[in-house]
């Protein structure tokens, strides 16, 4: 199970790290949405997957008797997916706004923040 | 550990970040009110403060403390563990944060309060104070999470222009390193089956440094290398922190960085220390190349905050050559130890070189914690001198109506005042005496000569060289010479929007208060020494850090 799960990781990385690596702000969108979801399964692969008992705790013990699911990954992609939500939400609205007022989602051309003919700095006065 | 009901003061351990999330979601209650916002930020950073400052001095009375939230038994649930290293961040940061609080009363518009200034300042710092207390290390990845979205807040303030490229290039690069934080801590977690780094740094000491750890400590490298704008992953910093209000820049310069870093001394450094000294090599490479681009690039801007932004990246450069030099066997016996340094701050003896060789030795320092020691003082020199600096250089604009080299001039008659201040700034950044900046300098060009690494030692002098040229620059442009012709004021060069910046008298409270710091800590470093000599050794020896999560019991 762990084999099929790093393989399909695997692939959601290639993927967007491919997307990433493009000029186009749109496209880079997609890819840090298929990177959230990569890290996601690859956190959920690396917690094991083994049983399925749940993970309960009798009344008097201290430790879960018999082999059971792991929880905590499913407590970090939750809280992952949360956030990489938030993010993607934000990144959104971010490169829909820059789009209207630079006019190019076009990585290349967004130079308003770094001028190309800055020219060298004053030498003397 | 603590069992059982919890005195007062042990809730200083959360009280930080407990402040901030309060008072930011008070502040965002009182929207509607934005003329009571300042009045209720300032207290809440003051409280902030001194609260960071008892936790400080608790540590430093009774070592490192630990909170288990939810009392769980660690290594289970989540831990808060302050350390001194933590403390010393924790409590520079909220210097710096009232600092900013009052420069921003004075700076920030009406609207730009309304859009939420306060609330995100303070969100923003409480992820910064949370990544410096926490003990776990996916909470870790979480506050980073919660500052970078503050951070996002108050960098698109205003939506100009300018800002919406700048955050764009910010946004998408700082999610790609926290990310990749992600990823290295979901493969540390499958290698170790645990996220507590106090149980971590149990476990990987017992791992064989084999390939799989090996590729966890390069990516927590590159992930908190990105976070910290070194070299080659600096280009999102030049790009953006010269977009923001000044006070903004501020902020940002200051503590953002510096979590980076923090991050890389705690993760790297205590936890994987093997892994760690397989890479001293490179990492001294990148400290180099850092600190070079840093200075030739600051060399070569026309702009006083673009000038900064270079600033800051060699000062990160300066910090990683702290972090590059690795206990040698051959030379642990021939070091001293750094606070000989501060001892001879203390007498009247003119500084020759490399005199302070013939020191008594302390038995049991070496390279590492020498090059820790001066790591940290100079990181938590960074965090007070860039904000100082991006502040000074806020009202400088304001005054000149420009932050562009080409336009300003004439400040030093204008405002001897200002001008003084930026002078010690300028001075302290470059590592000049008698400034915050020269100690951590000393300790560490003699740590890398101890180290076996003198051409580290000479980059570092280089780059205080260059950086001195640079910061002449802006002196003897912004301030010394007459104001230029209004012609060339209007110019397409006129530099970026300085709209809003505070009236110079008032902005002058919080410079002095920064400014405090830099004659302080340069003329009086021993106390600041021996500070960061006690965190150098919880991070190269962590068992206090651990007997203070599993309380002896382990």
């Amino acid at each position: 199970m762990e084999t099929a799960l790093s393989l399909v990781v695997g692939c959601l990385f290639a993927v967007s790290l491919y997307l990433l690596l493009s000029k186009h702000i749109i496209r880079m969108l997609l890819g840090v949405v298929l990177l959230s979801n990569a890290v996601n399964l690859l956190i959920f692969a690396a917690g094991r997957v083994s049983s399925i008992a749940p993970p309960l705790v009798p009344e008097g013990a201290e430790a879960p008797l018999a082999a059971v699911a792991n929880p905590l990954p499913q407590a970090l992609i939750l809280t992952a997916i949360v956030i990489a939500f938030s993010f993607f939400a934000f990144l959104l609205v971010l490169a829909y706004r820059a789009y209207q007022d630079l006019g190019t989602d076009d990585t290349d051309e967004m130079r308003v923040a770094e001028p190309e003919d800055d020219g060298l700095p004053p030498l003397g006065y | 550990m603590m069992h059982g009901a919890l005195a007062p003061s042990d809730y200083l351990v959360i009280a930080p970040v407990a402040i901030c999330l309060l008072f930011g979601a008070a502040l965002l209650m009182m929207r509607k009110r934005i003329d009571w916002q300042p009045w209720l930020a300032i207290p809440g950073f003051l409280l902030l403060f001194a609260a960071d400052v008892l936790l400080l001095l608790k540590v430093a009375a009774e070592g490192p403390q630990t909170m288990m939230m939810g009392n769980w038994k660690p290594p289970f649930g989540i831990a808060f563990t302050v350390d001194m290293l933590g403390a010393l961040f924790v409590t520079t940061a909220g210097f710096v944060g009232v600092a900013s609080a009052i420069y921003a009363t004075f700076s920030m518009s009406r609207t730009e309060r309304r859009y939420g200034f306060f609330p995100f300042m303070f969100l923003m710092m409480g992820g910064v104070s949370g990544a410096f207390l926490t003990g776990d290390i996916f909470n870790l990845y979480v506050w980073f999470e919660v500052l970078l979205m503050g951070s996002f807040g108050l960098l698109i303030l205003g939506s100009e222009r300018e800002q919406l490229d700048g955050a764009t290039k910010y946004c998408f690069l700082n999610l790609v390193a926290t990310t990749l934080f992600l990823i290295t801590t979901g493969y540390l977690y499958g290698v170790v089956g645990t996220l507590n780094m106090a149980d971590i740094a149990q476990k990987a000491a017992r791992l064989e440094n084999d390939g799989a750890v090996l590729t966890i400590a390069v990516l927590y490298l590159v992930a908190f290398g990105m976070k910290a704008a070194a070299f080659p992953l600096n280009f999102w910093l030049p790009a953006s922190y010269h977009t923001p209000r000044f006070v903004v820049s501020a902020l940002f310069a200051g503590l953002l960085t510096k979590v980076g870093v923090y991050a890389l001394i705690r993760v790297l450094l205590m936890l994987f220390p093997p892994q760690h000294a397989d890479l001293a090599t490179l990492i001294s490479w990148v400290a180099a190349l850092t600190m070079l681009v840093g200075a030739f690039g600051a060399l070569a801007q026309s702009d006083m905050r673009r000038l900064l932004n270079y600033f800051v990246i060699a000062g990160i450069g300066t910090i990683f050559a702290g972090l590059a030099l690795t206990g040698g066997e051959g030379g642990a016996s021939a070091t001293v130890s750094a606070a000989s340094a501060a001892t001879q701050a203390g007498g009247t003896a003119p500084m020759t070189g490399m005199a302070a060789a013939a020191a008594p030795l302390v038995p049991g320092s070496d390279s590492l914690v020498i090059g820790l020691s001066g790591a940290v003082f100079y990181a938590l020199h960074s965090i007070v001198i860039m904000t100082a600096l991006y502040l000074a250089a806020g009202t400088a604009a304001r005054i000149s109506g420009s932050s562009s080299l080409r336009a300003m001039g004439g400040l030093w008659r204008a405002r001897p005042g200002l001008a003084a201040l930026m002078l010690v700034f300028l001075f302290a950044v470059s590592g000049l005496p008698p400034f915050s900046g020269f100690w951590p300098k000393v300790i560490l060009v003699r740590g890398a000569f101890q180290a076996g690494m003198p051409w580290l030692g000479a980059v570092i002098l280089l780059t205080g060289f260059l950086m001195t040229v640079a910061s002449a620059r802006v002196f003897a442009l912004a301030f010394w010479r007459n104001a230029p012709e209004p012609a060339v004021a209007g110019g397409p060069n006129a530099g970026f929007a300085p709209a809003g910046e505070p009236s110079p008298m008032l902005a002058m409270l919080p410079l002095l208060i920064l400014a405090v710091f830099a004659v302080v800590a340069g003329v009086l470093p021993q106390w600041l020494v021996a500070l960061t000599d006690v965190a150098a050794r919880g991070i190269v020896d962590p068992a206090g850090y651990v007997g203070s999560v599993f309380g002896g019991v382990s």
